[in-house]
């Protein structure tokens, strides 16, 4: 079984140095909050993730839950650990001190995320889809739903879950069927949902189900979903939860990974209908839904960086360990010598901080966008934060296949052996890329919403931001070759959003063939630019005689071996896009 | 009922330590450090009679430099109410230690101290027992279990034989084993809480200490490293080997 230790020096170095953790909470008016705070919650949730989550990890994987008569029953010790983890506060980290919350900034949240997904990616989804329901009722919801729900929420002692998908509607969420019948002061609620992650356990008091569902004078489409919260226990006039709703988990799914996770069929109103309570206004769920949605997905794609992180330190301890090589003399080494095991884990080691940057900034920008002192600054935020979140989602939940890919391959054939731990990773992994939005969705939303609607502007603003860096490398000796690498990365960025204007609108099938190519290109840039920005600071500190020169020499390494050997991906992506949708649509149905 | 004590910034006990190459000490540079384990437990000791209404308040003193101060808020955090850092340049050994620390004990009137048996770093084992010296009050060591009752306060202490309880009287000396208690999680509202505590920072001179050196460090060398072993061919072989290579049998 393999051990999780967060990488502590790395997170603050993100958060110290690219991100500017300091100037961040000033701007935003986090008064209280500096770099010495932040260490100290990131030390603590550091052992709390070792000590307590990670040790559960792969009994979730191998025990998995049961549905019986009284529901799903979670993985044995989850209840426990989630117990420590209410009454430590942790679930409260970012929510709004009114209801009990902490106040925390989001980037600092985040950074604490990956801790819990890295530790135990099944027992973080609770939280991280509790935190999703505390953010829609938080900004949707009447005051007197806020009152009911959230502080119990926030304290952990309910958990909560969102309920999109229907067997008919997916990616689609047009097609949704759920019906909520008014009654009274609240609303029946009678349908299906499915992939319901958490949808039921054993662990809290009361699950509050945010579900998606039709008025019976709902329009057609989109704009006739209204949003609603169903709680598992009706509350009693005491506020305490009381006689059972008619909601409950039908059955559970069988899944390639996370096993500790119970992905439920939740059944609405087999009997009665259950009871549940409007959020927001009639026909508005869907918006609802979008304002969490880059919240949402930023912290998937932060739980590609924090699997990644955990099959690399698994990884690193195998290629340490296992004696395959002889010496002339007859002693044996290990295979970290071999430096195929050394490209492997340079590739693995420097994609995670790369992506650890991508992840850390783009929460940043949620931070800048909620807290904006005026409005130019809020607006120039928000688009950047709009920007940055497919490419957070898209981009590392992608890049961690490959990490846990080679993370398993290191191991040789003990990879393919589920006892070292790395196969779990790698399945774990897997559905990274496909729920909160596949990568194609991703893409669409990088090319369509955020590129074609503002006629390129935020990728071009990103960019004018990228070319800072590549003349603040240039202009450094040791770092100019870096700088040139970043520069035809960026010309690459650069072509390849005057093709997507240029191409558009003369091939409709120009921009969905090419936007996965296109959102890999713009998350190796933003990788890249990250790093080599990550490079600039270690060798300023390096220069001061600050921080760890060990730690910060590898940095400058790892930079280095980004430029060398991930950014040219760029180039490929590049003259694949210009290729346009010309074979991608060419055959007729009926050739495949 | 007030309760003192004192912790230790050491470094972290999942580091691999590394001596520095001129073997004049343990490299300490950009190493994690942490809170003395066996003062962690002390903390929590503390916080435990805090819970249970025994004690009133806790107040942790730690000596060092500036950066002690984040040991001081992880036991402020785990719930101790206030702080004092001596502050010195380095570590002073065990004897400095315990005279500043019996000049707090005057200060403050605490009705127990509790320290940890030891840090893990010098494994001395002494400050408890001089403290216990310098102000002339009862010591139990090695504590693995510890009751206050009344104007006494029953401690149970890990021997060679077993256990022996000693009924001392108040204010007493108390130093902590690792079987004592299991140190809590900080949750993230008392992290947040602590560093609006009280931390009072004072000098060797304030407490009208002058650290005095009465060893000196010679020398550090990292432990021989293992020889890979060899498998032998009988037990005869095994006998021979133990008598005449390892000398651990003698010929018979």
């Amino acid at each position: 079984m393999s051990e999780y230790k967060h990488p502590l020096k790395d997170t603050e170095f993100v958060l110290n140095e690219v991100v500017g953790l300091d100037d961040l909470c000033h701007e935003s008016g986090f008064e209280e909050i500096n770099a010495e705070l932040a260490s100290a919650i990131l030390t603590e949730a550091g052992k709390f993730g070792s000590a307590v989550l990670s040790p559960l990890n792969v009994v979730g994987d191998t025990q998995g839950v049961k549905l019986t008569e009284k529901g799903v029953e979670e993985t044995s010790g989850f209840k426990q650990a989630y117990r420590q983890f209410a009454e430590g506060g942790w679930n409260s980290l970012i929510a709004d001190e009114a209801f009990g919350g902490q106040g925390l900034p989001n980037v600092l949240g985040t950074a604490v995320n990956e801790i819990w997904q890295s530790a135990n990616l099944s027992f973080g989804l609770c939280p991280l889809l509790t935190q999703g329901a505390v953010e829609a009722i938080s900004h949707h919801g009447s005051d007197e739903l806020k009152q009911t729900w959230l502080p119990k929420m926030i304290s952990g002692e309910w958990t909560g879950t969102m309920n999109l998908t229907e067997p008919d509607a997916g990616t689609d969420l047009a097609a949704i069927k759920t019906r909520a019948v008014p009654e009274e002061d609240h609303y029946r609620i009678i349908g299906q949902k499915i992939f319901i992650t958490w949808g039921d356990h054993q662990m809290t008091g009361n699950i509050i189900h945010l579900v998606l569902a039709r008025l019976p004078d709902a329009p057609a489409g989109v704009k006739g979903i209204s949003l609603f919260v169903v709680p598992k226990f009706l509350l009693d006039e005491n506020g305490h939860p009381g006689k059972r709703n008619d909601v409950h988990c039908v059955s559970v799914e069988h899944k390639l990974g996370i096993h500790g996770s119970p992905t439920c069929v939740m059944s609405y109103g087999d009997n009665e209908g259950a009871i549940g309570y409007l959020v927001g206004e009639p026909h508005k769920g869907l918006s609802c839904m979008f304002t969490m949605m880059n919240c949402a997905r930023q912290a998937v794609g932060l739980q590609g960086v924090a699997i990644a992180e955990r099959s690399y330190q698994q990884a690193l301890a195998y290629a340490k360990e296992r004696l395959q090589g002889t010496n002339r003399d007859g002693s044996r080494f290990s295979i970290i010598k071999f430096p195929d095991v050394r490209r492997m884990l340079m590739q693995m080691k420097s994609s995670i901080e790369a992506m650890r940057c991508v992840a850390l900034v783009g929460a940043a920008s949620v931070d800048r966008a909620g807290r904006a002192q005026d409005e130019a600054t809020r607006r120039k935020a928000l688009a950047r934060l709009e920007l940055l979140t497919p490419i957070v989602k898209g981009w590392c939940t992608e890049l961690a296949q490959e990490v846990t890919y080679l993370g398993t391959q290191i191991n040789g054939g003990m990879g393919f052996i589920e006892e070292t731990g790395s196969a779990q990773h790698y399945r774990d992994a897997r559905i990274l890329t496909i729920y909160e939005g596949t990568t194609g969705i991703q893409a669409l939303d990088l090319v369509g919403r955020k590129t074609l609607l503002n006629r390129g502007e935020s990728l071009a603003e990103l960019m004018t931001e990228i070319e800072q860096t590549v003349m603040a490398l240039e202009d450094q000796a040791t770092l100019a070759a870096q700088g040139r690498a970043l520069r035809k990365a960026l010309d690459a960025g650069q072509a390849a959003r005057r093709w997507l204007l240029d191409n558009a609108s003369s091939d409709p099938s120009a921009a969905g063939s090419v936007s996965v190519q296109f959102m890999m290109l713009f998350g190796y840039l933003c990788g890249g630019w990250l790093m080599g920005h990550s490079a600039l600071r270690a060798q300023t500190l390096l220069g001061a005689g600050k921080g760890d020169p060990e730690y910060l020499k590898a940095k400058l390494v790892t930079a280095q071996f980004f430029s060398e050997q991930l950014l040219p991906r760029t180039q490929a992506s590049l003259e694949a896009i210009q290729a346009g949708s010309g074979s991608i649509m060419a055959l007729n149905e009926d050739q495949f | 009922m007030k309760v003192l004590v004192a912790v230790k910034r050491v470094i972290d006990y999942n580091v691999k330590v590394r001596v520095k190459s001129d073997h004049t000490d343990v490299d300490l540079a950009n190493v994690k450090m942490a809170l003395n384990p066996f003062c962690e437990i002390a903390v929590e000791e503390a916080v435990r009679l805090k819970e249970a209404g025994t004690a009133s308040e806790v107040v942790v003193v730690s000596i060092g430099p500036k950066a002690c101060q984040e040991q001081i808020r992880t036991a402020l955090a785990l719930g101790a109410d206030r702080g004092i850092q001596i502050e010195t340049d380095t570590m002073p050994e065990s004897l400095n230690v315990a005279k500043l620390l019996a000049k707090v004990v005057e200060a403050e009137q605490p009705q127990l101290v509790i320290l940890g048996k030891q840090s893990i770093d010098a494994d001395n084992n002494q400050t408890g027992q001089m403290l216990g010296a310098l102000l002339d009050l009862p010591q139990g060591t090695f504590a693995s279990d510890v009751k206050v009752a009344g104007d006494k306060v029953n401690v149970t202490r890990e021997v060679d034989g077993g256990l022996q309880t000693l009924a001392l009287n108040l204010p007493a000396i108390v130093t902590t084993d690792l079987r004592l208690n299991e140190p809590r999680y900080a949750s993230l509202p008392n992290i947040m809480k602590a560093k609006k505590k009280p931390l009072e920072v004072k000098t060797p001179t304030d407490l009208g200490v002058e650290l005095k050196s009465h060893t000196r460090l010679l020398n550090v060398t990292p432990p021989a490293e293992r020889q890979a072993g060899i498998r032998v061919s009988s037990v005869d072989e095994l006998v021979d080997k133990l008598k005449n290579e390892a000398k651990v049998l003698r010929g018979g």
